[in-house]
């Protein structure tokens, strides 16, 4: 596994893979993100964390193109030298090596797990359509080394007792994985999970710090995720960014996120707000 | 029970798993090879409807079946198809290149008719074909200096290059022939990347984008495949019934197009065979029974559509995977009698899932 994807593990390099700049976005009257302002180094896994609706996962829906920003830009540094990956097309995002997961599984559910993962090796696609139409022996050697990849990738999660069964059917544990799996197989630069805790039991979160971590060191994939869960964020982070309402709050190592006076007031309220709500006694 | 020993993984992307694949299918090709010798010219002349509506069908499973855009307008493209061949062999093109005029043209339109399937989803897409539909048709009616209007148009025989298909048996051959290659070529795609993505499509749009697949492209793509396949059996039902006219691709043309892949089962390429068998067989059981029904039902004019309507409410109701579905639990009941569980085939809840229109 190891061999085939990437072995060295990258170190941070002064250049970093993304980052963005001033990102605002507004729905109608709702500022969702408010000058949002990071820089993702190559190798490390950052977290955003925040209270709900502090807009984690509008910033991720603009790194994978789903929305434009108002104003603001994303750089990232692909294949080819430095993008401006606001300005590509949202398929365009999966061939510049982002790959992400989705809070709510976005499966092909009337599928394979194997299926699944195959789709995922799209962008590395060989094949015309009149070699897939006649099926040619490009296209059948095609599919040969995509199943290798996929092969590689149910090998280093373990899904080998999944490997045939309906996503339709799996537990929503497995079904996480299987999506980490899926973004895997098109062989990402950078990792997007949104909550990849979420639903899960605590042997499963244990599990998946693992693999966050194995994916990070074994691979050398650049990791940038959304999560709640403190115990998992503390634990496979190497940075985090703490927003509120859109905006940037902390950022740093965990602990010192974690002991932020602005961090720890947004998600418990300051002494004056508790005192505000102190019954008034005569 | 059938266990298969897998040692390479060529054996999962071959067409044929194992020998029973082979075989079976190789008997089934030998009788349909067989077919002019075994059955009397009425029964054959059904055969080769089956085949052509199994084209057609096969066109309708990949857009509405395997990439999940519901058209309601597909007798268009069998219209287009038909009027084309019709059109160019009284011109007196020879065949090859008149079915390849049709396929093209229908998949000219099909890319056209698919630029809105780009913005709407299910029952809006469903409106915008069915209006399609309409415009075609009327098209049809009134473009009388080419189409001969209401009155219809009469065709000729095929004629390859000099050599004249003007038997009922050497139609048929010619339908099993495209039949074949249409059903390899639907197969072919399904196992490689563009069908992977057709499938991506129709579960998931929003992360079938985020692993690289563009939208517009496949989207227009099974569009057009699925106009072409329709336009090709166009060609062949006019040459079968050597007169064509608009009616014959009204709405109810259409409405029996995508009952048939309903029927057969949804996403499954057996499908469009079992659908196909079951529309052109049901009038001829129908008819069977007729006389034996007290004549108030057996005489009744709107049996048929009551027939079709009933078997389509109970296939949505009790087998929504239609008779492939069946098929399917018949078979794993026969293989693992006497261990078949009553529950095995019901679809498990999904946990948690997103709000989004299917």
């Amino acid at each position: 596994m190891s061999a085939a994807m990437n072995p060295t593990p990258v170190q941070p390099l002064p250049e970093p893979l993304l980052s963005a700049r001033q990102l605002s976005v507004r729905f109608g009257g709702v500022l969702a993100v408010n000058n949002v302002s990071f820089d993702v180094q190559q190798g490390e896994v950052f977290t955003l964390i925040g209270p709900n609706g502090a807009g984690k996962t509008t910033v991720f829906n603009l790194i994978s193109r789903i929305y434009t920003p108002t104003t603001g830009e994303i750089d990232y540094l692909g294949p080819k030298g430095l993008v401006r990956l606001t300005e590509q097309p949202p398929q365009d995002v999966a061939g510049l090596g982002i790959a992400r997961t989705f809070q709510n599984i976005e499966l092909f559910e009337h599928a394979t797990v194997l299926h699944n993962l195959l789709i995922g090796r799209h962008t590395h696609r060989k094949t015309r359509l009149w070699q897939d139409l006649f099926f040619t022996k490009t296209a059948f050697d095609a599919e040969l080394k995509a199943r290798e990849k996929a092969e590689e990738v149910i090998e280093f999660l373990d899904l080998q007792h999944h490997r045939d069964s309906m996503v339709a059917g799996l537990p929503y544990g497995v079904r996480k994985v299987v999506e980490m799996a899926r973004a895997l197989c098109t062989e990402p630069k950078l990792l997007l999970l949104d909550e990849p805790s979420s639903g899960l039991n605590v042997e499963e979160t244990e599990d998946m710090a693992f693999w966050i971590a194995d994916i990070k060191n074994e691979l050398g994939i650049t990791v940038l995720m959304v999560e709640h869960d403190m115990t998992l964020v503390s634990k496979v982070s190497d940075r985090v960014l703490a927003m509120n309402q859109g905006e940037v709050l902390a950022m740093g190592t965990p602990r010192e996120v974690q002991s932020d006076p602005g961090v720890i007031e947004a998600y418990l309220g300051s002494v004056d707000d508790v005192s505000s709500l102190r019954r008034q006694t005569a | 029970m059938r266990f298969i020993f897998k040692t390479d993984y060529g054996q999962d992307i071959r067409l044929a798993k194992h020998g029973g694949h082979l075989f079976w299918y190789g008997a089934l090709m030998l009788v349909l090879l067989l077919a002019p010798w075994l059955v009397q010219e009425y029964w054959l002349a059904q055969l080769t409807f089956v085949l052509i509506y199994a084209i057609a069908g096969l066109g309708l499973m990949l857009l509405a079946g395997f990439t999940g855009l519901f058209s309601l307008g597909h007798a268009a493209f069998l219209g287009v198809g038909a009027y084309t061949q019709a059109v160019l062999t009284n011109m007196g093109l020879p065949f090859p290149l008149a079915l390849g005029c049709a396929a093209g043209l229908s998949a000219a339109v099909g890319l056209v008719v698919g630029l809105p399937a780009l913005r709407v989803k299910g029952i809006y897409l469903g409106i915008a074909t069915l209006s399609f539909g309409f415009i075609v048709e009327e098209v049809l009616a009134r473009w009388e200096s080419v189409t001969g209007g209401n009155a219809g148009i009469h065709i000729k025989k095929p004629d390859m290059f000099g050599w004249a298909l003007d038997s009922g048996e050497a139609f048929y051959f010619l339908c099993l022939l495209i039949t074949v290659l249409a059903t390899l070529g639907i197969l072919n795609l399904l196992r490689s990347p563009t069908g992977r993505a057709f499938v991506a499509i129709r579960d998931s749009e929003i992360s079938a984008q985020s692993m690289g697949i563009h939208l517009a492209y496949y989207k227009t793509l099974s569009f057009a495949l699925s106009a072409a396949l329709a336009g090709i059996a166009g060609a062949l039902y006019a040459h079968q019934l050597q007169f064509i006219s608009p009616d014959q691709f009204n709405i109810l043309q259409s409405i029996d197009l995508l009952l048939m892949i309903v029927i057969g089962g949804v996403g499954s390429v057996h499908g469009a065979f079992l659908g196909a068998i079951f529309l052109i067989t049901m009038p001829q059981a129908i008819a069977m029974v007729k006389d034996y029904l007290p004549p108030t039902i057996g005489q009744a004019p709107g049996l048929q559509g009551l027939v079709y309507g009933v078997v389509l409410v109970a296939f949505v109701l009790f087998e929504p995977l239609g008779l492939y579905g069946r098929w399917l639990k018949v078979r794993t009941y026969l293989q693992m009698f006497p261990f078949y569980r009553k529950g095995m085939f019901k679809r498990q809840k999904s946990f948690q899932k997103s709000e989004r229109l299917k």
